[in-house]
């Protein structure tokens, strides 16, 4: 009984996972490929990006954790 | 030709124009008006309560600035017919869209939040209890979505922007000097010196100028609207006239406390509406009925780009030429959005100030993003066109974002780590 209401769950589960998380699949699969024109500039703005945000989450966690 | 009828041809070409801007214009307008919101207000009534008329050249230095950061996305909104969202999916790929996405839902939300904190405040001095400020707040922005028409929910949002200017007339209330606010507001200074006080409250006004949902919410204004390539010149005026009716309004918003409350240290516009009211009813009256305005008018702006970004990226209808029926996942992202940012504001004990902060300090991350993508959408040339930047708009809004992305980076730090800042 315990084994049929698991399977049931998951069954249903899946199916809702497949219905909504599909479309974020979708999504990515959708935009995988940038289309703006990659230049150095492009490159090296996109990177700065990155490092300014890794930078500010950093930030954050050591609030965070300073006032644990 | 005799006269009359150079006049009368005159007469004709000029209301012909008139008409023609009166039906492209809307979202620069609304935008710049929705950007004096709840936020916006408090940020300038203490500005004029704590430096006087000190800071008016600083506002006035502020109306480009938002301007040449927006028109961009007329630009871009007309030429590319998509939303900001679904722009930076398409150029950046995914990790970049989700990330600006989210991002921009979370800071939507915490901004609806402060908000509802603005209208409910502003109506408790009336003595309306905040649940009945909420309940008639999400009634009428029911009403205002579900006549699906972008027209409809545009002519009523002007009817919004125009009390947003009622602190135009509450300023010659007060009887300001006007040789004195031109030559204590006009000659920049730092009154009192530059210190770290200062320092926040000068980032505090960039912040409310400039907001990351303001690039969102107006290109998908401009895309619903139907803006076409031929409509840009007139999309970048309605941005103009936006941009100096959100600087006006902000320097009138500075005189009224200014004259009144200099020296005053006040935490709230809806304090500032309190102490006006023992030194003038009416006027105090003017500044809560102004604030809840604010509040509702950057209300319906920010929960609507949270819903155009999320149908823009899902491929769901999102536009408010939709019935419910159409486009059912855009009006459940809109009511979610604004029920849930209301009923916070209701939970006893909820702590409002720590989401403050959080807008603000979230918003810094999001900002730098939504600019540096905007800076780099227009300079794509497969993307933009002969509409792309020129050198001169690239090293005007270089400049800017640049400025913007070091001055709100320390914002940021400052909120969160005040003692690193000498006062």
């Amino acid at each position: 009984m315990p084994f049929r209401t698991f399977s049931r769950i998951g069954t249903q589960w899946k199916e809702f996972s497949e219905k909504h998380f599909g479309k974020i699949l979708e999504i990515n699969q959708r935009y995988a490929k940038p289309r703006i024109q990659t230049n150095r500039w492009v490159w090296a703005t996109l990177l700065f990006l990155r490092l300014y945000l890794l930078l500010l989450v950093g930030i954050l966690f050591f609030k965070f954790f300073s006032l644990l | 030709m005799n006269l009359f009828s150079k006049l009368f041809y005159k007469y004709r070409r000029m209301s012909k124009v008139v008409r023609l801007y009166l039906l492209i214009s809307g979202p620069g307008i609304i935008v710049m008006l929705a950007d004096n919101d709840a936020g916006g207000i408090t940020t300038y009534t203490a500005t004029g309560a704590r430096f006087g008329y000190g800071l008016i050249w600083f506002l006035v230095l502020l109306g480009p600035a938002a301007y040449f950061v927006q028109e961009m996305t007329v630009r871009l909104g007309a030429v590319t017919k998509r939303g900001h969202a679904e722009a930076i999916f398409d150029a950046f790929g995914s990790f970049w869209g989700w990330f600006s996405l989210l991002d921009l839902v979370l800071v939507n939300w915490l901004t609806l939040i402060t908000e509802f904190i603005g209208m409910t405040a502003a109506l408790a001095i009336f003595g309306i209890p905040a649940w009945l400020t909420v309940l008639l707040v999400c009634l009428v922005m029911s009403f205002m979505v579900l006549r699906g028409r972008y027209w409809a929910w545009e002519k009523l949002a002007f009817l919004f922007c125009a009390l947003n200017v009622i602190y135009i007339p509450a300023a010659f209330l007060v009887h300001p000097s006007v040789s004195d606010v031109l030559k204590n507001g006009m000659i920049p200074h730092f009154p009192g010196g530059f210190s770290s006080e200062m320092f926040f409250f000068l980032m505090a006004n960039i912040g409310t100028t400039i907001a990351p949902w303001m690039v969102f919410f107006q290109q998908s204004a401009v895309v619903d609207k139907g803006l076409q390539e031929k409509d840009i010149p007139w999309g970048k005026f309605d941005t103009f006239m936006g941009s100096m009716f959100t600087v006006l309004v902000a320097i009138f918003c500075v005189v009224v406390t200014g004259t009144l409350l200099s020296g005053v240290n006040i935490q709230s516009a809806a304090e500032a509406a309190i102490l006006l009211m023992h030194v003038n009813a009416s006027l105090g009256t003017l500044l809560a009925i102004g604030l809840f305005n604010a509040g509702f008018l950057g209300a319906i702006c920010i929960s609507l780009a949270s819903s155009w970004a999320f149908g823009e990226v899902f491929g769901w209808a999102h536009s408010l030429n939709h019935k419910v029926r159409e486009a059912p996942w855009f009006y459940a992202c809109y009511f979610i959005t604004l029920l849930t940012a209301g009923g916070v504001v209701l939970i006893p004990h909820a702590p409002l100030v720590l989401i403050t902060l959080f807008v603000q300090v979230i918003a810094v991350t999001l900002l730098p993003a939504a600019l540096v993508f905007l800076l780099l959408l227009l300079n794509d040339r497969s993307i933009m066109g002969e509409y792309r930047n020129s050198l001169f708009q690239n090293i005007v809004s270089g400049t800017i974002i640049l400025g913007l992305i070091v001055l709100s980076t320390l914002y940021g730090v400052s909120a969160l780590f005040p003692s690193l800042f000498p006062a």
